[in-house]
């Protein structure tokens, strides 16, 4: 699995940083930025992300 | 034998009433859950007779609120007009960003994620800690009974937000009086919520100009010094987070706590906060939408013009979203609700009501375990006029 997240799209609202803390934060200017790419014990948490984000700024890529 | 004529105009399904709370109709109505087993939309009228479709399925609800063709701003032509949050022509300030769409929105939305990162609210908890505490120490000095509306719900979301924007301290009862009359539907007309808007109209245009000459660590003052607003679009963004988030977090407060006295095993669990969003779901006529361009949604065509009010009331007691929605469980995954919306409108100050609404329900059970309600549960007086769903008052005593 990959992740890419595009800053751009991100509005803020914090829903990858609140459920998937250890994989995204929010830099200094609120937006979106990804600390690693996920191991596996942690799939479960970057797929929440990715449906939870509002702004379809975060794309978790399988396989 | 009946006959369709190939040619005939397609007919639009009957309309259905606009939804509208009722005495001794439950919230959300037992209406949402047949119209979301219909094929495609639901047509509906507004009182001034325009058609508006209502959306009431999870994904579908997600795909209105995500859609480039759909558009939030109310001075398109066929802007569902459904009443008034108690503010006049509040849409009319410039600033108010939640009826923009991309890009005139996120210029503004850009300049204020930084407040509301999940960091940042984190950081306010202590402080929400000293106002929430400041309440309950004035309740409990008062005796052993109380409104719990009046007195603790309404309070602390005023309270937090003007220690946010960097109102002074000596200035906060003023500013919480004042947000007060908006909202209490009850007790003011529409005179005194106008008089009440249009001194915290002046009182915000006062506070910007001071913190252009002297600033602070609040902020209106780190706005500024973004440079993307200009002074005079501040009191439109400072109104919007006002109004957004008083009302909205008061009600969602003061439901809670019955939810949780009914539900008692749950008191003290933070996943009840969560869950009380879902349950709720107070701000079920807040996202409020127009079609700018011919658009498909379930399978049904929306014209240019036309009116969408997705019900997130609906879309979170949607049985193929969540198992058993009628049920208060906080232990299920409610995260994906759409109390806060989605798309680019989601609630910005989402984080911050969640931290307000825990610390609420943890400092209230714990400095008043005795708690109960002061009326049986089918008196309580439920705000069936405004556009919110809540309730006007909550006596309780312990
Ligand atoms: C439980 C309490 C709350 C609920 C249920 C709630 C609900 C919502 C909803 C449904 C929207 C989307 C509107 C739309 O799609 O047109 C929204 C937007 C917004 N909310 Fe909240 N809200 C709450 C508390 C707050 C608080 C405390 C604040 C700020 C201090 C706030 C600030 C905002 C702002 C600024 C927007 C507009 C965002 C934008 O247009 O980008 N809200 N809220
Ligand atoms: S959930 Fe999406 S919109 Fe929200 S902060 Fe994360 S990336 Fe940005």
């Amino acid at each position: 699995m990959r992740i890419t997240v595009d800053p751009d799209r991100c509005v803020g609202a914090g829903q990858c940083a609140l459920n998937a803390p250890a994989l995204f934060d929010q830099d200094d200017d609120g937006l979106v930025t990804l600390l690693t790419e996920p191991g596996a014990d942690q799939y479960d948490k970057a797929r929440l992300a990715g449906a939870l984000c509002p702004s379809g700024a975060i794309t978790v890529h399988e396989g | 034998m009946t006959y369709t004529d190939p040619a005939a105009p397609e007919t639009d399904p009957p309309a259905v009433d606009f939804p509208q709370r009722k005495p001794g109709v439950p919230f959300p109505p037992p209406d949402y859950a047949d119209y979301r087993d219909r094929k495609g939309l639901v047509l509906s009228q507004l009182s001034d007779g325009k058609r508006v479709w209502l959306v009431t399925r999870h994904e579908d609800v997600r795909a209105v609120l995500t859609s480039p063709s759909i558009s939030s701003n109310p001075e398109h032509k066929g802007f569902p007009n459904v009443g008034n949050l108690g503010v006049p022509k509040q849409d009319q300030i410039p600033g108010w960003f939640v009826g923009m769409d991309s890009p005139e929105h996120d210029r503004f939305r850009k300049a204020l994620i930084p407040e509301f990162t999940v960091r940042r609210v984190r950081a306010m908890k202590p402080a929400i800690e000293r106002t929430v505490d400041a309440q309950l120490d004035a309740m409990l000095a008062a005796g052993n009974t109380a409104d719990l509306v009046a007195d603790f719900a309404l309070p602390i979301p005023s309270l937090v937000i003007s220690a946010l924007l960097g109102v002074p301290p000596a200035d906060r009862e003023f500013f919480e009086s004042r947000t007060r009359v908006l909202v209490s539907l009850r007790s003011s007309t529409d005179d005194d919520r106008m008089a009440a808007a249009k001194d915290l109209l002046r009182y915000i245009n006062r506070l910007v100009e001071i913190k252009q000459k002297w600033g602070g660590d609040d902020l209106i003052t780190r706005l500024l010094a973004t440079g993307a607003i200009a002074p005079h679009e501040m009191s439109g963004v400072l109104m919007l987070l006002l109004i957004a988030g008083h009302e909205t977090t008061a009600n969602n407060i003061a439901l809670g706590v019955v939810t949780l006295l009914a539900n008692p095993q749950w008191i003290g669990d933070d996943r009840a906060v969560e869950e009380t969003l879902r349950f709720h779901s107070v701000a079920d006529l807040v996202s409020l939408r127009v079609a700018v361009q011919d658009v498909e949604i379930a399978g049904q065509l929306i014209k240019a013009g036309e009116g969408i009010v997705p019900l997130v009331a609906a879309a979170n007691h949607d049985e193929n979203a969540f198992e058993c929605p009628h049920a208060f469980d906080p232990s299920r995954s409610a995260r994906h609700h759409v109390a806060f919306g989605y798309g680019v409108h989601q609630c910005l100050g989402q984080n911050l009501v969640r931290i307000e609404m825990e610390v609420a329900y943890r400092k209230l059970f714990e400095r008043i375990p005795n708690l109960e309600l002061a009326v049986p549960t089918d008196g309580l007086d439920i705000k069936y006029d405004g556009v919110l769903y809540g309730l006007n008052e909550l006596p309780v005593r312990w």
